[in-house]
């Protein structure tokens, strides 16, 4: 080898070093960008989101003679999972649907919970009476569980697959159409 | 208690008072001497006058202190108080490091003036809110005031520098420049004049007018040319306003001050026509001429030397110790609340400067320039922040 | 790569080198980089080394690099973020503005039409925005790609600096001197000054370096790798275990579980304390201001007590021990592994109980038949009174209003406590409705014969905490710590050197500095003390009177 090629060679290796120190530094500072443009937007979400596995908890019932409730007992069937409070006026109107849809949807393997945060027993059970509800009403009364799943405004509903698994997440009321929706999606297979 | 702060007062007024002998002392030690470093008589007076113009506020200060039972800097008046001090402090230090009388014609006036804008705002001492309650405010308040008083040095030797350099022959936007920046030290004059003059007339006119869907009433004490948007004069055998304010502007007292803004500007403009009347030449042109034997590039290198001293000092109680105690107090070190970010602002300026200086060879009049901008942007953050946005800073 | 030799001492010099790594001589080609010629002093800009981005420019990487690397960039970039930053002052950010407002109509209600294209701009969330965002990106990939860019190169010129110089480098220095008879005592005696100002000295076959504080020239990077460190401590507050922040109200009495702790601790409110100024006697000082200004708040304060949860099921039944029984003020959270309280609001007078009697309604005496204590934080459906009266709770609206003519409750604090109660009388099953709270008293047929008249209420304060965990704060604090060591080392020392550059039988004296001239002529004017070498001259000054 000449020392001319030699020389050639040694500068192309340089060249090529350089290139890749450059590249890996530029890439890394672009990544972080992304990621803080993406967090950014991303902020506000709730701490439990869509492909989390929902956490267990357990509750006592307001309605079904008051036994406590511990989500474990429904696994392998489909959860709807509601945050919601007697004050909270679109939560009252999503509850006829809830209830209107409850039956058919428990016989596919599907139950509805719907946690409510309010202060006081009281109205949690006059409301149930007045609204004629079924399915499961538990009371979070300390707020351990919507600290638990990080619910911000109500009403907030998720729907866990009989995995355990979030498949759904509304923030806000939801209609006759979308909850029929959503429910099919949790329905467990056979 | 009530004598301590009259002896408290008064030390403040004696402190005045040499300054402005000070000034004049420094005044004469540069009259016809052909190296204005030299230390002369007349400078070696200066400066002892001004050493003792300082102790004298420290008198004012600890008294202040022992009185109120907190570090007087908790409201505006004792703030831009502290900030006058520590302009005379910071002169002091760089006086002894270059010599320099010129820079004490310049900085000790610049002091003097905001030490009498100071006085124009409500003097008795105050409690303190529970968020202010900590020893933070002496350490962020003092170090933030330090450092922008060493900069607001570099102000002075920036003016000093452009007053010398710009040529003065013909009319050009740099003599316009600098005839608005001389005409800004003169609205101040302003402001201290007119607002003496109609507190010693107890003027008061009161208005009433809608705010935040109230009935609220503010009361003039001057007279009023901006009333407030909407508002209806209840004092009798008063002027009524010329107009209104417009209805955007914040806050319960914003026509008020809006109205004070205005009558600093026109008395400012008063005076400044009748300098020029006098004078029959642009005010830096006549100032010119008396920095002859000026150097130039020592001007230069203290007005840089003041940003190098400053910015660290600044940064640290503008923004590390500001952070620090916002997080104490409102448990986020950062808020975006106006005041910090023009404090922000401010900071990116000079980081700006400084990079401009060290590695594209801004020197001399370009950097000069940016250090009366810098200047104007503390200012800016002092007085414009306080008095017109309104955030969690704005306790005057 | 390309090599240049200097004519002078045969250094090879990398591509772009302005003055001879070795001898300091200018570089015939390249010297005019840093706008050096031959008549000027010389630039002395990053030691004249080659600076790579100034150099390579091939591929796209490159360039990106090479914009980066500029300084004129950076600058560029804070000026446009400094305008940015001022704009968003204009009118309040969305934060500051009342919570209920919405901030579609406040800006263009309160503001106008500038208030309106404000809004529309997005400027009232300006400082989250994602374009100010970028800024700060690109300001701090800016200060990454530049410091790599010049350190490695300036600290090859540092360290490999010899003390024999070209003459025409030490002639072109700002301070220079030519003696023409110089006794090897003068000299002896200059190295000595010079030493004894604790320059450091290396000599070269007479060839003389003095040097100090060149740790200064590291002071810009080392500021540089604070700011990076901090952005670095901000970025990752993105992520949700590094940074918490929630609130929780607590009334007096309630104990509630800390949010984010996942059900671990529980505070307990034992008492909301505000005091104001004027109750005490020391006071009296601010007498004026208060009669001006009205009263100021003196002390905000919650008395709390701390426990550890050690039942694992989220929502059974806590067992609850006694962690730590502290007072949370403002300026003086409580902190508590990690974890730190706030006292940021407060809610006066929340009703805790009311306690009702009944009386006949024609009775003007309202003498008591019988009377019954609601607890708000419960409130049972059935009470069972004195001489038979029996009162169920029908409705109870914690916070009651009117919507749209039907009672409504808005929240469930117990601000505004109203009842549907049915009464009962003695013996009978046919229930009297009456509508009952504070300020109201309906009754529902206007034929009841007995009414429920409030008597009595118990209220208590609410105390609303900030709760926050800020695992980035330690980084900030090393960033920040960095920072300010490097802004001082780079701005209170300056890199101060002398050169003597011995001829036939005198000397030719260069000076150099970074910054501050003034204190290096001092530094000279000391050390040729005594001797009769020429003090050196300011040649830029010098320049500048021709």
């Amino acid at each position: 080898m000449s020392k001319v090629e030699q020389a050639r060679q040694k500068k192309s290796k340089k060249k090529m070093k350089r290139f890749f120190f450059r590249s890996i530094i530029l890439i890394v500072l672009l990544a972080a960008l992304v990621f803080a443009l993406v967090s950014n937007l991303t902020k506000d979400k709730a701490a439990i989101g869509v492909g989390d596995e929902a956490p267990s908890f357990q509750l006592k019932q307001i309605n079904n003679d008051g036994q406590p409730l511990h989500l474990d007992e429904l696994k392998g069937k489909g959860i709807m999972l509601n945050f919601w409070a007697t004050f909270c006026k679109p939560c009252e109107q999503e509850m006829p649907y809830m209830e209107s849809l409850y039956p058919k949807y428990k016989e596919q393997g599907v139950e509805i919970v719907a946690v409510s945060v309010d202060f006081t027993e009281l109205v949690i059970e006059q409301f149930v009476e007045r609204h004629n509800l079924t399915f499961p009403i538990l009371h979070d009364n300390t707020e351990q569980v919507r600290d638990l799943y990080n619910v911000g405004p109500l009403p907030t509903t998720y729907f866990i697959n009989a995995e355990g698994e979030v498949v759904e997440l509304v923030s806000g009321q939801l209609t006759l159409e979308d909850l029929e929706g959503y429910l099919q999606q949790i329905v467990p297979k056979e | 208690m009530g004598d301590l702060i009259t002896i408290s007062s008064n030390f403040l007024y004696v402190a005045f008072i040499l300054y402005l002998i000070a000034t004049l002392f420094f005044g004469g030690s540069i009259r016809g001497k052909k190296q204005q470093e030299k230390v002369t008589m007349s400078s070696k007076i200066a400066i002892v006058l001004t050493i003792a113009g300082f102790l004298a506020q420290l008198g004012y200060f600890i008294t202040r202190w022992i009185a109120s039972g907190h570090a007087p800097v908790s409201n505006l008046f004792e703030f831009t108080t502290f900030f006058g001090m520590m302009i005379v402090f910071a002169f002091i230090i760089l006086y002894f490091i270059y010599k320099l009388n010129i820079l004490g014609v310049f900085t000790l006036p610049v002091a003097l003036l905001i030490i009498a804008y100071a006085s124009m705002f409500p003097r008795e001492i105050s409690p303190l809110v529970p968020s202010l309650k900590s020893h933070w405010l002496y350490i962020h308040v003092t170090t933030v005031s330090l450092g922008e008083a060493i900069l607001a040095v570099s102000f002075a030797a920036g003016l000093i520098y452009l007053i010398k350099v710009v040529d003065q022959t013909k009319k050009s936007k740099k003599t316009t420049l600098l005839e608005i920046i001389l005409y800004s030290l003169f609205a101040t004059l302003g402001f201290v004049i007119i607002t003496s003059v109609f507190s010693a007339v107890n003027y008061n006119a009161t208005f009433e007018f809608p705010f935040e869907g109230e009935i609220s009433e503010v009361d003039y004490h001057l007279p009023p040319i901006a009333g407030p948007n909407d508002g209806e004069l209840l004092t009798t055998e008063r002027m009524d306003s010329l107009f209104e304010a417009p209805g955007w502007m914040q806050g319960v007292n914003a026509a008020r001050k809006f109205n004070t803004l205005i009558w600093s500007l026109l008395t400012g403009y008063g005076l400044y026509m009748i300098a020029r009347l006098i004078l029959r030449k642009r005010v830096a042109a006549a100032i010119q001429p008396l920095l002859k034997n000026t150097n130039a590039d020592l001007v230069d290198e203290v007005s840089y030397r003041a940003v190098a001293f400053g910015f660290p000092i600044f940064t640290l109680g503008g923004l590390v110790f500001a952070m620090i105690w916002a997080q104490e107090a409102w448990n986020r070190y950062w808020g975006w609340d106006p005041k910090e970010v023009w404090a922000l602002i401010t900071w990116f300026f000079y980081a700006a400067f400084l990079h401009l200086r060290l590695s594209q060879g801004w020197h001399g009049e370009k950097s000069a320039w940016l250090a009366v901008i810098g200047f104007a942007i503390i200012m800016f953050n002092l007085i414009a922040v306080n008095l017109i946005i309104a955030g969690l800073h704005s306790y005057a | 790569m390309k090599k240049i030799t200097c004519e002078a001492c045969q250094h090879l010099n990398p591509e772009g080198t302005v003055l001879c790594e070795s001898c300091g001589k200018p570089l015939e080609e390249d010297q005019y980089i840093d706008g050096n010629n031959k008549t000027k002093l010389l630039n002395m800009r990053y030691e004249g080394s080659s600076r790579r981005s100034q150099t390579y420019n091939k591929s796209i990487v490159d360039q990106i690099w090479n914009f980066f690397s500029s300084v004129k960039v950076g600058v560029t970039l804070i000026v446009i973020t400094l305008i940015a930053s001022a704009a968003g002052t204009i009118f309040p950010q969305r934060m500051y503005i009342p919570p209920t407002a919405s901030p579609a109509t406040y800006y263009e209600d309160t503001y106008g039409i500038l208030g309106q294209i404000y809004y529309q701009l997005g400027f009232h969330e300006l400082y989250s925005s994602w374009w100010y965002m970028i800024l700060i990106a690109l300001i701090g990939i800016s200060i990454i790609i530049a410091s790599i860019d010049r350190v490695v190169p300036l600290y090859r010129a540092l360290k490999h600096q010899k003390p024999v110089r070209h003459k025409s480098f030490i002639s072109r220095q700002r301070l220079h001197s030519k003696t023409e008879d110089v006794s090897k005592e003068d000299k002896e005696l200059l190295i000595k000054g010079l030493k004894k100002q604790r320059y450091k000295v290396t000599e070269d076959n007479g060839h003389v370096l003095a040097e100090k504080g060149r740790f200064s020239r590291w002071g810009p990077y080392v500021n540089h790798c604070g700011l990076i460190i901090f952005l670095l401590g901000a970025l990752l507050r993105f992520v949700p275990f590094m940074y918490i922040d929630d609130f929780v109200w607590v009334r007096e009495g309630e104990t509630k579980v800390i949010p984010e702790t996942h059900s671990k601790y529980y505070i307990e409110n034992k008492e909301f304390i505000m005091e104001t100024y004027g109750d005490s006697e020391e006071d009296a000082r601010f007498e004026q201001a208060l009669a001006d200004k009205g009263p100021v708040a003196k002390n905000f304060q919650t008395n709390a007590v701390i426990y550890e949860n050690s039942e694992t099921t989220i929502g059974a039944e806590p067992k609850l021990e006694k962690v730590l029984e502290d007072s949370i003020r403002v300026n003086h959270p409580l902190k508590l592994e990690g974890i730190s309280l706030y006292q940021t609001s407060y809610q006066l007078n929340e009703f805790k109980s009311m306690s009702f009697i009944i009386h006949e309604t024609d009775d003007q005496e309202e003498e008591e038949l019988a009377s019954f204590t609601v607890d708000l934080a419960d409130p049972a459906r059935e009470y069972n009174l004195d001489n038979g009266f029996r009162v169920t709770i029908d409705q109870y609206f914690a916070d009651y209003y009117l919507d749209n003519g039907i009672p409504r409750s808005q929240s469930d604090h117990p601000k505004n406590p109203a009842f549907v109660f049915s009464v009962y009388p003695p013996n009978s099953d046919d229930p009297e409705v009456s509508f009952a709270g504070i300020g109201r008293n309906v009754d529902a047929t206007g034929q009841n014969e007995y009414k429920v008249g409030l008597q009595n209420f118990e209220i208590r304060d609410v105390t609303g905490l900030t709760v926050r965990r800020d695992y980035t704060l330690p980084i900030l604090i090393i960033g920040g710590i960095i920072f300010m060591i490097g802004v001082v080392q780079g701005m209170y020392w300056q890199h101060r050197r002398v050169w003597i550059h011995p001829t036939e039988n005198g000397v030719w004296l260069a000076g150099h500095t970074n910054k501050n001239y003034f204190g290096l002529k001092k530094d000279i004017e000391k050390a040729i003390d005594g001797t009769t070498i020429q003090m050196v001259v300011d040649q830029a000054e010098e320049n500048k009177k021709e």
